[in-house]
């Protein structure tokens, strides 16, 4: 068994707690994204291929221009052109979301990896960290505090979500056209632009999150990349009751819990590593037999959604 | 939609042709079906014509070349079949729950515990003779795969936990199990590079179809399509879960046992995945690991849907698709393509296909009905 270090055993929850942090940005943005596409009265499944796109086009603008905001930018913009695609294939008559959502997370992987090609080479400009452990003199504290500064943008954009969600005109638009698309189209809105709107906003903040894995963590583009992050943090969004703030809260939960299995393996146990790894997918599932009920629809369920009906 | 109201329209030679008689009309429905599909292939396959074009490559030798490494040769033609025998099976995963109304996306789930329980059953009996060594690995692989899908089913019915994710968060979970088992309790210790488990020997390997150099595999998912059309449109049980997907209350109103026809279905579902990933064991790997994950379960879904979640459908579909994986090689070798323009390509003609089930009921002569 490998040494821990000077704090022994300690490193283990050091490294969950800073494993969280870092693991749960992509899942809080895609959360996030999908908690908007959702409220709208859609469920968008591709995210999985728009946070594999944001990844890779993230990277190469990141790389080309040598500014890794852009490259955030540039992985937003993509993530929202999925989300165009998306909405305006579901906006057509008898076409069904959750398939349109697998489609498009088989074409958004295939394509990143065809047009990612080039950039498993070369090193792109990373996103820098904000360094939050400078009081400490340990190692393992400083590290599990070197925090990125899209996390707390995503940290910021939960309140703001729910404020906006709850009390903006904007807000109520969506809300309606979530719960009763006669009601919106009675009010004179077009239900599939209020629908397109709100999921390529969700594409948008997924395309982002893809951007942080490829830029941050783990920081390089490879195919290997995104494994299920997408789509687990579509179940997450049910899991939080389609309100941001729990969907902040539910992601750092998963983020701890992908982080427990490298964390073990730091301090040299390493017997169940790949087992560990399926722990944010055990919970999710763990957490969804848990919550949902055959009999009642979920509280806070948009009525529109297809798959909680 | 707005052709339905107001007064019929003049109808044209073959509207005419086909909407004579009761015949004609099944004729034309059947038409639709075709018709449409073909239509979105071959807009998918311009489309990524163009796709290629940017890149600076000739579209016609993107064509010629898919051609001639799908159905060109005869050695070609052996490797689609080859590629088609697990998509039949995982389709079947797919298309199966569908009729339940039900979205199941995780056979490449039950594929990889497929193999690993036939795997495991053939280590357990090695001083077994072959045949009975196959027959415990079909059967292993099949109790695997289905009890894996089964489990998403029984999620859905007892829980309300929706199948496409469970389904697709158990691929995760499959591969875990199997990286684990590979790399921990089921390694071979010789194997350095790759952790596998160790080979299930030579002599239970199950050979190719004679004449052909396509192994067994194919004739089983051919056999295994033709039981599930045969299950869904000839028996009582596929009219009863027919009735199911179509109506879960009436279903419920007279009597039928929705819990049952999930889990039955379902269990079937994955025994198919599962039947697959123990041929791509005992025809193909020889052994379990990571190379199994190769992108068969997922293709699959794409193979039901286009396939209309028909069973029969399946067998044109999945040697169609089949057809395209065998000529990724080729296009990497001729043209410079990279691996994943067959991912490309599949995710193309999978979004054409949903967009054009708007299409259905727009041509009036093809549908034969009155307009």
């Amino acid at each position: 068994m490998a040494d821990p270090g000077a704090i022994g055993y300690w490193t283990v929850p050091l490294a969950v707690l800073g494993g969280a942090i870092r693991v749960s940005t992509p899942f809080l943005f895609v959360s996030l994204g999908e908690c908007i596409t959702e409220r709208s009265g859609r469920i968008n499944l591709g995210l999985e291929g728009t946070l594999v796109m944001g990844a890779m086009s993230g990277y190469g603008v990141s790389y080309l221009t040598g500014s890794p905001w852009l490259g955030v930018l540039a992985a937003g913009a993509t993530g929202a052109a999925m989300g165009a695609l998306h909405a305006a294939i579901c906006g057509l008559p008898r076409v069904n979301d959750i398939a349109v959502g697998i489609a498009l997370m088989l074409f958004g992987t295939g394509l990143a990896f065809y047009l990612g090609k080039p950039l498993i080479e070369p090193t792109a400009a990373r996103l820098p960290s904000i360094d939050f452990g400078w009081w400490s003199n340990v190692p393992q504290v400083r590290a599990a505090l070197r925090i990125n500064a899209l996390f707390l943008i995503g940290v910021a954009l939960a309140p703001v979500l729910v404020w906006a969600l709850r009390t903006t005109r904007w807000g109520l638009i969506v809300r309606t056209a979530g719960e009763s698309a006669d009601a919106a189209r009675a009010m004179g809105y077009s239900v599939n632009l209020i629908r397109l709107r709100a999921t390529m906003l969700g594409g948008f903040l997924g395309g982002i999150g893809g951007s942080f894995l490829s830029l941050y963590y783990p920081g390089s583009w490879n195919e290997g990349l995104s494994s299920g992050q997408g789509i687990t943090a579509v179940a997450l969004v049910i899991f939080a009751r389609w309100n941001p703030m729990l969907c902040l809260a539910a992601s750092i939960l998963f983020g701890g819990a992908a982080a427990l299995g490298p964390a073990l393996q730091s301090v040299g146990i390493n017997q169940a590593y790949h087992l560990f790894n399926a722990a944010p997918y055990i919970l999710t599932l763990l957490i969804m037999i848990a919550t949902c009920s055959p009999k009642r629809t979920l509280v806070g369920a948009p009525a529109e959604l297809s798959i909680t009906r | 939609m707005k052709a339905d109201v107001g007064a019929p329209l003049a109808p044209s030679g073959l509207g005419q042709l086909l909407r004579l008689p009761a015949y004609g009309r099944k004729v034309g429905g059947a038409a639709e079906f075709v018709v449409i599909p073909a239509l979105a292939l071959a807009a998918s396959l311009v489309l990524f014509g163009i796709f290629v074009a940017l890149f600076g490559k000739n579209p016609l030798d993107l064509y010629f070349y898919m051609y001639q490494g799908a159905f060109g040769t005869w050695f070609s033609w052996q490797n689609t079949l080859t590629r088609a025998a697990p998509l039949i099976l995982t389709a079947l995963c797919t298309a199966l729950p569908a009729q339940l109304g039900m979205v199941i996306i995780g056979g490449e789930g039950a594929l990889l515990i497929g193999a690993l329980s036939a795997t495991g059953a053939a280590l357990a009996l090695e001083s077994a003779p072959p045949l009975f060594v196959d027959l415990a690995m079909a059967a292993a692989g099949m109790v695997g795969g289905g009890l894996w899908i089964m489990l998403s089913g029984a999620l859905r019915h007892y829980r309300g936990v929706n199948e496409t994710i469970s389904s697709l968060l158990l691929v995760y979970i499959a591969l875990a199990i199997l990286n684990y088992l590979v790399e921990g309790p089921m390694r071979d210790p010789t194997s350095l590079n790759k952790p596998s488990t160790r080979e299930i020997g030579a002599d239970n390997m199950i050979g190719s179809i004679p004449g052909l150099d396509v192994h067994w595999g194919f004739a089983f998912g051919i056999i295994a399509a033709l039981l599930a059309y045969v299950l869904i449109y000839h028996t009582v049980f596929g009219f009863a879960a027919r009735v199911a997907g179509g109506n879960i209350r009436a279903a419920k109103v007279v009597g039928l046992n929705v819990g049952k026809l999930i889990l039955v279905i379902c269990f079937l579902a994955g025994a198919a995945a599962g039947l697959a990933g123990m041929m791509e064991v005992a025809a193909v790997q020889g052994r379990t690991n990571a190379n199994l994950a190769a992108g068969y379960g997922f293709a699959g879904i794409l193979v039901a849907f286009l396939a209309r979640q028909n069973p029969l459908a399946v067998i044109p579909v999945s040697i169609l698709l089949g057809g395209i994986g065998a000529s990724g090689g080729l296009l990497q070798r001729r043209l410079g393509l990279p691996d994943a323009s067959v991912l490309v390509l599949e995710g193309v003609i999978f979004v054409m296909v949903l967009a054009s089930d708007s299409l259905y009921g727009r041509f009036g002569f093809l549908r034969g009905k009155a307009a």
